[in-house]
């Protein structure tokens, strides 16, 4: 198995409003309840780009910032890894939209956000970073896979931000690629030689398996689970389950006929 | 600062390769474009776009997927598996499969915008009432950025992990470090790597409302370059450990990447960040600069691309090694170009033979990295090519650089 360090997290959905304040519902103490509240804005890019970004390029940059803060780390140190399955569903939609009309003029702008890392390139951008930036896709398996390819950067030595977003794609793609609800979650991984004094939320291991998961979401709260089942970026949500529980978890996430296999240890175990 | 380099990647090798493109369905095809100095760019004419030249892949509305394969039906994914049938990919990928089994064989592929063709063609048949998309598009199975991958990893009957890399056209490049790290990492034991990107309006009219389309066929590198010429193509290699090598393999012997951290579609104008991929590769390598003998540049042909890559080839190698672009022959084809150019090195290793770089007419006094020697030039001044570094720069501002050669690094 790959391990790793979780320096840092970070989280935004409904009724999940950041990681600290999430805690209690994702232990399942505290009841969830539906909120869609915007993510806070980020203040790493200027005014005028900030009013542009759209819903999934915020839930992006909202999560990998809280991340990189809980974690403590320079960002600049990390490698980036991205992953989203439905990228920005409503600037592809409006680019597509115009590009059924007789004589297209599509935007510059909106062209260049259309690409699907454009919140890894916002995330770089804003923070300067130069250093090396995946973005990763598949479909329902686009945590599973997005995570994976965040465990095998970690040979490079550097810590890993591993970020994934998704928000629903607007009509009339939705009726064919359902997402409910915005979700977004970010991790900062890091080697486990390179391992500080203290801290840290635990130790992760992932493995792959050429054998179907079953009932991957079953042992979360069915309002989690409701979460997890309608948000590609939102698997995520077993492992920030057992990260805010501070308990052992031996999880099994799907990754298409196959699964990807997680063992999470919390931290000062 | 991050820590570009691995303390001790693994040289992987290349047992098996794929290509369709402009230059024609296989190997042979594209080495003899390449030999004679014949372009594959042809005046444009798709989707209702007439802007500029493309380079067009012949025979893809006629080719059918096998019906085991139909839900994935698409532009994108046709190109795909012409590429899987050239050269005998798919059936060294079926050995490797049986050697190690398939769920230990994996698939990265890269592209940037997938099969959205067929969003595209769904787009124009909307119902008229409702705006409902047609029941015949199969988003999941086509424009769906995941599609590629899970594409070829039934038509090649794998069970290992797949990826779509999807950082615009940085993609291919970047899908080959990541099959890299895959290996290295014991997760597999080979992976086919690569990309598709296919003609559609969405890239079309895109870059032509960044103004980055050339009036005629690009010109990459020339005084008077007035931006690129969008290709299509599909290519894949099949990389395992060396010693699962026959010597005639060729061979990864580094790759790295950085992030520009400055515009979603500029690049830097001083190439620091090309540059920093370009010695992180090296340096994954073990390879001094001198030791590259030909650089296949990014080249778009925009004013833009050429200046900055050439500020920062010229950082890392002064004027020491030749470097020209082959996206004249070949078009941009975005995220399908790290892998096309990836094979195109392996080419230029295998026939000797350095492209002559097209539409050249008055090379640009302001990039200072050196040409390769022309044709006629060439008796006097040749070289062997043994090793290429292949730059791919991609929105985003992504970056990534491979260096091909044979194992053993000779």
């Amino acid at each position: 198995m790959i391990p790793a360090r979780i320096l840092g997290v970070g989280l935004w959905g409904s009724g999940l409003p950041g990681f600290p304040a999430s805690r209690a519902v994702l232990a399942g103490q505290a009841p969830w309840a539906a909120e869609d509240a915007p993510p806070p804005v980020p203040g790493l890019l200027p005014p005028a780009e900030r009013r542009r970004l759209g819903t999934t390029v915020r839930l992006a940059l909202a999560t990998a910032a809280e991340a990189v803060a809980m974690a403590g780390i320079d960002p600049h140190a990390a490698h980036n890894v991205f992953a989203t399955s439905n990228g920005d569903g409503a600037v592809v939609h409006a680019l597509l939209e115009e590009l059924a009309r007789p004589a297209p003029q599509l935007s510059p702008t909106q062209f260049h956000n259309s690409v699907h890392n454009a919140a890894a390139g916002y995330w770089t951008i804003a923070i300067g970073s130069r250093a090396p930036t995946q973005c990763i896709a598949l479909h329902d398996a686009t945590f599973a896979a997005g995570l994976l390819a965040a465990m095998v950067e970690l040979a490079a030595g550097a810590p890993v931000l591993f970020c994934v977003h998704d928000a629903p794609l607007p009509a009339p793609l939705a009726a064919k690629r359902r997402t409910e609800t915005g979700f977004a979650a970010a991790f900062v991984l890091a080697p486990v030689e390179a391992e500080p004094e203290g801290g840290g939320l635990g130790r992760l291991a992932v493995r792959y398996q050429p054998v179907p998961a079953e009932a991957p979401f079953a042992a979360l709260p069915p309002a989690l689970r409701r979460l997890a089942e309608a948000n590609p970026a939102a698997q995520a949500l077993p492992l920030l389950a057992a990260i805010a529980a501070g308990r052992p978890a031996r999880l099994a996430l799907p990754y298409l006929d196959a699964r990807l296999d997680l063992a999470f240890e919390p931290g000062d175990a | 600062m991050a820590a570009m380099t691995d303390p001790a990647p693994p040289e992987l090798a290349i047992t098996a390769r794929g290509l369709v493109s402009a230059l024609g369905h296989g190997l042979a095809a594209t080495a003899a474009a390449l030999a004679a100095g014949r372009s594959g760019l042809v005046a444009c004419d798709f989707a209702g776009q007439r802007r500029g030249f493309i380079g067009r892949v012949e025979g893809v509305e006629s080719h059918r997927l096998p019906a085991r394969l139909a839900a994935f039906d698409c532009r994108n994914h046709r190109l795909a598996h012409l590429a899987l049938d050239a050269d005998g990919f798919a059936a060294a990928v079926g050995a490797a499969a049986r050697r190690h089994g398939p769920g230990r064989v994996g698939v990265v592929l890269g592209t940037s915008t997938s099969g959205v063709l067929a969003s595209e063609e769904a787009y124009r048949a909307r119902d008229a009432a409702s705006g409902a998309l047609p029941d015949w598009l199969d988003f999941e199975h086509t424009h769906d950025l995941g599609a590629l991958p899970r594409f070829v990893r039934a038509a090649l009957g794998l069970a290992g992990p797949a990826f779509t890399v999807s950082t615009a056209c940085a993609s291919s490049a970047q899908a080959v470090g990541l099959g890299a790290r895959l290996i290295a990492a014991g997760i597999v034991d080979a992976a086919v790597v690569g990309g598709a990107d296919s003609l559609c309006g969405l890239t079309l009219a895109g870059f032509a409302a960044l103004e980055l389309i050339a009036a005629g066929p690009c010109r990459p590198g020339d005084a008077a370059r007035d931006g690129l010429s969008i290709g299509e193509a599909a290519g894949f290699l099949l990389l395992e450990r060396a010693e699962a090598a026959p010597p005639d393999a060729f061979a990864l012997l580094g790759w790295g990447a950085s992030s520009d951290g400055y515009h979603l579609s500029a690049p830097r104008p001083d190439g620091a960040g090309a540059a920093m991929a370009m010695r992180a590769a090296l340096g994954a390598a073990g390879l001094a600069p001198g030791a590259i003998d030909w650089i296949n540049l990014h080249g778009t042909g925009t004013p833009a691309n050429d200046a900055a890559e050439d500020q920062a080839v010229f950082a890392v190698f002064a004027d020491a090694v030749p470097a020209s672009s082959t996206k004249a022959y070949t078009g941009h084809t975005l995220g399908a170009a790290g892998i096309v150019e990836a094979i195109l090195a392996t080419l230029a290793i295998e026939h000797g033979l350095v492209p002559a770089p097209l539409n050249l007419d008055q090379p640009d006094p302001g990039l200072r990295v050196p040409l390769p020697p022309s044709g006629k030039e060439r008796p006097g001044r040749a070289r062997p090519v043994r090793r290429v570094l292949s730059n791919s720069f991609g929105f985003g501002g992504g970056n990534c650089c491979l260096v091909l050669g044979r194992p053993g690094g000779a």
